[in-house]
């Protein structure tokens, strides 16, 4: 399964995500947590967990979230996406966790 | 006897006929310091006069020719106002370093233009004036649409961020690559060749611009089986896929035809040479696009013989700004790093232009002359494509950022290994330049390492870096900008 974007890179460390989640924040993104367990091309909408962290400007918190939601959701896809609200859209989605 | 015999045989002129300047005064077509109304359409032009011609009076000549004048005075001029009509060479700039030249530019009243039709300015300010004798050559350098005109046309049909949504693609430039060879390939080889491209790690593979539907594959074929491929490709990867159609066609009602045909197959995008149909065709198609919720790739075919020319022609910033306008969703632009022309200011000018949101101003877009609102219209994806290989990778980013089509053809198909090692190879060096500059790394300067340390985990990488590691392409550029 090839979905989203570094779906060509090896799974990424804890330390890598940190540096993505980071670039994110840095650009004042606000970042959401998503999990399937089924992706395909035709599925728009993952499940949201929780809602986009609006509040959250800290790397940890979001890492912690993201723990809560694999202990949660072990068998699913989880990815993490981001919403720019300036260009009032979705700018990033990568894949964090895979079954 | 003719009954058309003239009561007014033999008597004195009845008005004052004759051959006037251009530039006479009490005309309007040369006035310089006239301030340009928020409504009218703006036009840069660099006039090269025949010697002995001023460039007063060349100027004052394109301002006429081009909107309301002919060469003589003519009785019926006195029925019409034309302090309302007349187009107003406002003001002259040298042009450094060619002093038989002079920029002129000049003010269009919005009345001359009919509403949505990029047509009818066209046969207007590119129309017989380009062939006036008394001008040895002139170049239309840049356009200015005024919101009065703009607004009247509809824009890109879905523009970039809703082809993002549409193709599930976020963060990261998108990936292509032209089906080669061009032409010759049966239906089922060509499927083959789009299948492997996408399966590879390609979002998006595309006919060639002289595809339609030769003996060799017909257009149904094609398309039934580069979609067979495409979902195949879907399928298999879990990912969101394209491939342009090109439905580009003899009359319009083929182009409708096949674009039907490529809807009903379920396709998400189509293509079309927007110069060699016109710019009418173009309007409907781009029409139809967005009533049927499919995205239009612009291939610029025969620009060139338009644009190439420093001192004769359409510069290359006006068509791309006019395909925009008329609406497309992605037009071709330079590379910079490619075998292409473009010099590297003016590429990533135009790219500016043609992704700006808000207003793409003269200090973004470098080699433009006017500020150009885009009130709400969409921006579109410019797309690089021409003589690219992987390791062009952490330059392309750097230029480009992530509003952006890369498009390797040789770059894929010609990887030693298939095009579907080739695509996992661009997909790869891609999404590793991404990561490394959201990491904050320096791209130009520590490409090299970035790429190798990527290969450490990809055979695929690994084999073009090897294969391509020699290729540069270092022409100078025929069309730059000048140096101030």
């Amino acid at each position: 399964m090839k979905t989203e974007t570094f779906s060509y890179l090896p799974t990424f460390s804890r330390e890598q995500i940190e540096k993505q989640v980071q670039y994110f924040l840095k650009n004042n993104w606000v970042v959401g947590i998503e999990y399937t367990s089924q992706p395909n091309p035709s599925l728009a909408f993952w499940d949201w967990w929780k809602l986009p962290l609006f509040s959250m400007k800290a790397v940890s918190e979001i890492m912690a979230e993201i723990e809560a939601c694999k202990a949660n959701h072990a068998n699913c896809f989880i990815r993490i996406t981001s919403y720019d609200n300036a260009r009032q859209t979705q700018v990033m989605s990568f894949v964090v966790h895979r079954p | 006897m003719s009954k058309a015999k003239s009561d007014a045989k033999d008597e004195k002129a009845l008005f004052d006929a004759g051959v006037k300047e251009y530039s006479a005064a009490g005309r309007y077509y040369y006035d310089i310091g006239y301030k340009p109304t928020e409504t009218q359409v703006l036009a840069a032009f660099r006039i090269t006069p025949q010697e002995g011609v001023s460039f007063e009076e060349a100027a004052a000549a394109v301002a006429a020719e081009s909107s309301f004048s002919t060469w003589t005075t003519v009785w019926s001029d006195y029925l019409v106002d034309a302090s309302r009509y007349s187009a107003r060479t406002y003001e002259m700039k040298p042009v450094p370093g060619h002093p038989d030249q002079m920029m002129a530019y000049i003010a269009y009243p919005l009345d001359l233009f009919e509403e949505g039709s990029m047509g009818n300015l066209m046969s207007s300010l590119v129309g017989n004036v380009f062939g006036f004798k008394p001008l040895r050559a002139l170049r239309l350098e840049d356009l200015y649409f005024p919101p009065a005109l703009l607004s009247t046309f509809q824009g890109p049909p879905h523009g970039i961020q809703v082809e993002r949504d549409r193709m599930d693609k976020y963060g990261r430039p998108l990936l292509g690559a032209t089906m080669k060879p061009k032409l010759g390939l049966s239906a089922k080889n060509y499927g083959r060749v789009v299948y492997e491209a996408l399966r590879g790690g390609l979002d998006f593979t595309k006919d060639d611009e002289n595809i339609t539907s030769q003996p060799f594959m017909r257009w149904r074929d094609r398309c039934e089986f580069v979609m067979s491929a495409v979902k195949q490709a879907e399928a298999e990867t879990g990912e969101r896929k394209g491939h342009y159609l090109n439905v580009t066609a003899g009359d319009m009602e083929e182009m409708y035809a096949r674009a039907e045909l490529a809807k009903e197959l379920g396709s998400r995008i189509i293509m079309v040479d927007y110069l060699i149909v016109g710019f009418t065709a173009f309007t409907s198609l781009s029409k139809w696009c967005r009533r049927n919720g499919m995205l239009l790739h612009a291939h610029r075919a025969m620009h060139s013989v338009l644009d190439r020319q420093p001192n004769h022609g359409i510069n290359w910033r006006v068509l791309a700004k006019m395909c925009r306008i008329v609406g497309a969703d992605h037009l071709h632009n330079g590379t910079v790093v490619g075998k292409l022309e473009g010099d590297r200011a003016s590429t990533i000018g135009i790219n500016e232009m043609m992704r700006e949101t808000r207003v793409a101003t003269v200090e973004q877009c470098p080699g433009h002359h006017f500020d150009q609102p885009w009130l709400s219209m969409p921006g579109m994806f410019p797309v690089a494509s021409g003589g690219i290989h992987v390791w062009h990778m952490p330059e392309l980013v750097s230029i480009f950022g992530d509003e952006v089509i890369l498009q390797f053809g040789g770059g894929t198909v010609g990887h030693p290994w298939g095009s579907a090692a080739g695509a996992t190879a661009n997909r790869v060096a891609l999404e590793a330049v991404v990561q490394a500059r959201n990491e904050g790394r320096n791209l130009l300067a520590e490409g090299t390492d970035i790429l190798k340390s990527a290969a450490k985990h990809s055979g695929e990488l690994r084999a073009a870096m090897e294969t391509w590691k020699d290729i540069t392409f270092d022409y100078e550029s025929v069309d730059a900008l000048e140096k101030p």
